[in-house]
C-alpha cells in the first residue's frame, strides 16, 4: 500500500468518524422526511394525482416521492447514519473501556496536572493511619478505594458510575437494534385486511401487497357491534370473533371480544378492530305496469340483479327509516341504479310503505316496470387489520436500551477521586465526566472532612 | 367553583406575570421579579386545581377522562406544563429574567384556549380510549414544554451574543446587564433539551407502542409520527453540536429554536395542515 492510498482511505475513515458527518445526516434526515408529509404516501388519492401535471408527477415517480421513506436515497441516508454511528463508536471505544476496566490508581505527576482543583493539605501522622482513615471516609461518603503503594508512597483511588461511559454507545446501538428489529419485520411480518361478515369465518387474508396468505386457522366472527354516546359520537366498536383450528374452536379463544385499542392475537398473528360496514341482500318485487306478472327479486349490496326486462339494477344506498330524508314519509327506502338495456341510466328511491309512489314512478317512465321494496335482511361485517411482526420485540428492546441509554448519558456522571499520602502530605484530586462544577463542590466537602477529621484524630 | 372560571384566573394570573416580568426587565427592581414570579406561581397553582376540577366535572358528566383528548385540552396542559418547566428552572438556577421569555408562551396558549377554542368537554372517541393516551400526551408535552423554555434561552442568548459582539460594554445599566451571561444562557439551554430530549424519546416510544397495540404498526410514517421524528432528529444533532467544531453557541441557539418551531409545527401545524391519524387533536 502507498502512503497515497493510505492516506485516502486515512481521509476516508476519518470522514465516517466525524461529527461533521453526524451533523450532516441529522439535518438531512429532518429536512428530507418533510417531504413525505407533504405529499401523500403508498396510493395517492387520484384527486391528487390529476392535479399535478404530467411531468412533475413523472420526476415525482422516478423520484420515489410516492414512497419517500422506503426510496434509495431515504434508505441510503439511515445507511449513513448507521455507518457514522459504527465508525464513531469504533473509534471512541477503546479509550473509553481502557478508562472503565483499567483505571489509573496512582496519583502521579501528569495525573495531577491534569485535573483542576488539586487540593493539598500535611498532616505528619503515621501514612498507613491516615490512609485508613482516608479510606473509611471515601468509603462511607463515596465508594470503597482501591489502595496501591508505590514510589514510597500511598495512593487512593475510588470511584462511582463508571459504566456510565458507555451510555451514548448504548444508545447508538440500540438505534441500530431498532433497525434490525425493523427490518427483521419487515422480511418476516406481514400486514393485511379483512372484512367477516357475522356469522362467516375466513382463512385466508389479503395483503398491502396484494398476495394473500393462509392462516393456518380460522376465525369467525359471531357479533359486530356499534355503541353510541347520547351526543350520537361513536363510543364502541365491537366484534366478537372465535378462533378455529381444523374445524373446533380453540379454547380460550372463544367468545373474544375485539375492541378498538383491545385486539385479539393468536400464534403470533393479531387481529385489531379497524372499521365496519352493512352487507346482506334486499328484497324486491317488480311487476308489470298494470301490477300483473310479479316476481320477487332479491339483490346482494356489493352486486347487481337483472330484472325481467333486461336492465340491471344495483342498491346504492339503504335506510331503516326516510323520514329524516323525506317530509312526509316514513319506513325502510332504498336507492337503486338502473341500467336498462338500451344504455341509460337513472337512480331513484323505492319506498316499502309507500307504493303509490312506487307506481307513479313507473308511470313517468311509461313501460318501465313497477317495483316494490320489501325490506332486507342485513348482515354487519366487522374489517379488522391483520398483522404480524417477528420483529416488534427487538425494536423495544432497542426503546428500552435507548431509554436507559439517554438517561444514564445525561443524568449519571463518572466520578473519580485520588489521594495520594506522600511525606507528609495528603492531596486529593478528582474528575467527573459531566457537572464538574457540581462535582468540585462536593469533592471541596470531602476535603474539609477529611481535614477536620485528621485532625480530630491527632488530639 | 368551577374549572372554566379557573382557567380565566390563570389566563389573568400569566398576563400579570409576563407584564411583570417585563417591567422588571427594565426597572431592574429585585421586588418586581419576584411579583412576577408569585403571579406565574398563583397562575399555576389555580391552572393545577382547574385540570383537576376539570377531570371531575368530566366524571359527573358520566364521560369521564383524563382532560388530554382534545386541542383545547391539550393546549391548556401544553401551558401548564411551561409553566412547571420554568418554575423548575427557577427553583433549580435562580436565574429569573428567563420569565420575561417564557411566560409569554405560556400566556399565548392560555389566551388562544379561552378565546378561540372549543372549551367543552366531550366523550372520548374509541382511539383514544385508553392508558396510553395518558402516558403518551403527559411524556410528549413535558418534552415540548422543556424546549419551548429552550427555545426561550436561545432567544435570550442570541440577543445577548448579539449585543456582546457590538461592542458595547455599558455594563450594569442596561437590561443587558439582567441578563445572564452568554455561557450560562448556553448551559441552560443544554440543560433544559437534556430534559426535553429524553421526554420526547418517551413520548415517540410510547405513541408507537400504543399504535402497535390499537393498529398492528408501531410506525406507519404518517406525518404527526414523521415530524416528531424530525423534532428528534433536530435535537439529536443539537446534542452533537456541544461536540463539533464550528458549530458551538449561535449555531446551536439557532438549532435550538428551529427545533421549536418544528415542535409546534408537529402539535399544531400537521393537524391544521397535514392529515392523518391525528384528527382529533385538531381545532373543529
Amino acid at each position: 500500500m502507498t502512503i497515497k492510498q493510505r492516506s485516502f482511505l486515512q481521509s476516508f475513515w476519518d470522514l465516517f468518524c466525524s461529527l461533521k458527518l453526524t451533523m450532516f445526516v441529522l439535518i438531512s434526515l429532518a429536512s428530507i422526511s418533510i417531504i413525505g408529509t407533504i405529499i401523500p404516501q403508498g396510493t395517492p388519492p387520484p384527486e391528487y394525482l390529476a392535479q399535478l401535471n404530467p411531468a412533475k408527477l413523472k420526476l415525482y415517480r422516478s423520484l420515489g416521492f410516492f414512497d419517500m421513506y422506503h426510496s434509495w436515497w431515504f434508505i441510503l441516508l439511515l445507511c449513513l447514519l448507521t455507518v457514522n454511528l459504527v465508525a464513531c463508536s469504533i473509534k471512541r471505544l477503546p479509550h473509553i473501556w481502557k478508562i472503565i476496566t483499567r483505571p489509573q490508581t496512582v496519583f502521579d505527576n501528569g495525573l495531577e496536572q491534569s485535573l483542576s482543583g488539586v487540593v493539598s493539605f500535611n498532616n505528619h501522622d503515621e501514612p498507613k493511619k491516615i490512609k485508613e482513615r482516608i479510606a473509611d471516609i471515601l468509603k462511607a461518603d463515596f465508594a470503597d478505594p482501591l489502595v496501591t503503594d508505590a514510589d514510597g508512597a500511598w495512593h487512593l483511588f475510588a470511584q462511582k458510575n463508571r459504566w456510565c461511559r458507555l451510555s451514548v454507545y448504548c444508545v447508538h446501538l440500540s438505534v441500530i437494534i431498532v433497525f434490525i428489529g425493523a427490518i427483521i419485520g419487515s422480511l418476516f411480518g406481514y400486514k393485511g385486511f379483512v372484512n367477516i361478515l357475522e356469522g362467516e369465518s375466513v382463512s385466508r387474508v389479503m395483503l398491502r401487497s396484494e398476495k394473500e396468505i393462509d392462516l393456518g386457522f380460522s376465525v369467525l366472527c359471531e357479533k359486530f357491534s356499534v355503541a353510541y354516546y347520547n351526543t350520537g359520537a361513536p363510543k364502541e366498536f365491537k366484534s366478537i370473533l372465535t378462533v378455529f383450528e381444523n374445524g373446533k374452536p380453540v379454547p380460550d379463544y372463544e367468545h373474544v371480544r375485539v375492541i378498538v385499542n383491545d385486539p385479539l392475537s393468536y400464534k403470533g398473528i393479531t387481529f385489531y378492530q379497524s372499521s365496519y360496514g352493512n352487507a346482506g341482500n334486499y328484497h324486491f318485487t317488480v311487476s308489470d305496469p298494470d301490477g300483473k306478472g310479479t316476481v320477487p327479486l332479491s339483490v346482494n349490496s356489493d352486486s347487481s340483479v337483472t330484472l325481467p326486462d333486461g336492465s340491471s339494477m344495483h342498491v346504492i344506498e339503504a335506510t331503516e327509516d326516510i323520514a329524516p330524508y323525506a317530509q312526509g314519509l316514513s319506513g325502510p327506502a332504498v336507492q337503486v341504479e338502473l341500467h336498462s338495456p338500451n344504455g341509460t341510466s337513472e337512480q331513484f328511491v323505492v319506498y316499502a310503505n309507500h307504493p303509490e309512489l312506487n307506481i307513479q314512478h313507473a308511470r313517468q317512465h311509461k313501460g318501465g316496470a313497477v317495483i316494490h321494496y320489501k325490506g332486507a335482511d342485513l348482515r354487519m361485517y366487522t374489517g379488522l387489520q391483520v398483522a404480524k411482526d417477528p420483529g416488534v420485540w427487538i425494536v423495544w428492546l432497542g426503546c428500552l436500551l435507548m431509554v436507559i441509554g439517554v438517561y444514564a448519558a445525561f443524568f449519571m456522571s463518572h466520578r473519580r477521586i485520588w489521594v495520594r499520602i506522600q511525606d507528609g502530605t495528603v492531596t486529593v484530586g478528582g474528575n467527573a465526566s459531566k457537572n464538574q462544577a457540581s462535582f468540585l463542590l462536593f469533592l471541596d466537602g470531602l476535603v474539609d472532612k477529611l481535614k477536620t477529621n485528621l485532625n480530630k484524630e491527632k488530639e | 367553583m368551577t374549572s372554566s372560571l379557573l382557567f380565566n384566573m390563570t389566563t389573568f394570573a400569566y398576563l400579570i406575570s409576563m407584564l411583570l416580568f417585563f417591567v422588571f426587565l427594565a426597572s431592574r427592581n429585585k421586588a418586581l421579579g419576584v411579583a412576577a414570579m408569585a403571579s406565574a406561581y398563583v397562575g399555576l397553582l389555580s391552572q393545577t386545581i382547574a385540570i383537576a376540577l376539570r377531570w371531575k366535572e368530566s366524571y359527573d358528566m358520566g364521560v369521564g377522562h383524563a382532560p388530554l383528548s382534545n386541542l383545547y385540552e391539550s393546549v391548556v396542559f401544553f401551558s401548564w406544563t411551561i409553566v412547571l418547566i420554568y418554575a423548575l428552572l427557577d427553583i433549580k438556577y435562580k436565574y429569573r429574567v428567563i420569565g420575561a421569555f417564557v411566560m409569554p408562551f405560556a400566556l399565548l396558549g392560555m389566551a388562544w384556549a379561552q378565546l378561540g377554542l372549543n372549551t367543552g368537554i366531550e366523550p372520548l372517541v374509541p382511539a383514544l380510549q385508553s392508558n396510553w393516551l395518558l402516558y403518551h400526551v403527559i411524556t410528549c408535552f413535558l418534552g415540548y414544554a422543556a424546549f419551548a423554555v429552550a427555545c426561550g434561552i436561545s432567544i435570550m442568548y442570541l440577543i445577548k451574543a448579539a449585543h456582546d459582539e457590538s461592542g458595547q460594554k455599558s455594563g450594569e445599566s442596561s437590561v443587558m446587564g439582567m441578563f445572564p451571561p452568554i455561557r450560562v444562557l448556553d448551559d441552560l439551554n443544554y440543560r433544559a433539551i437534556m430534559v426535553g430530549f429524553p421526554l420526547l424519546t418517551l413520548g415517540i416510544i410510547t405513541g408507537a407502542a400504543w399504535a402497535n397495540y390499537a393498529w398492528g404498526t408501531y410506525w406507519s410514517w404518517d406525518p404527526k409520527e414523521t415530524w416528531s421524528l424530525i423534532v428528534w432528529f433536530v435535537y439529536a444533532a443539537f446534542l452533537h453540536a456541544r461536540f463539533t467544531r464550528g458549530w458551538v453557541g449561535k449555531r446551536a441557539a439557532w438549532l435550538s429554536i428551529i427545533g421549536f418551531a418544528a415542535t409546534i409545527f408537529c402539535y399544531l401545524g400537521v393537524n391544521l395542515f397535514l392529515s392523518g391519524l391525528h384528527s382529533y387533536g385538531g381545532g373543529k
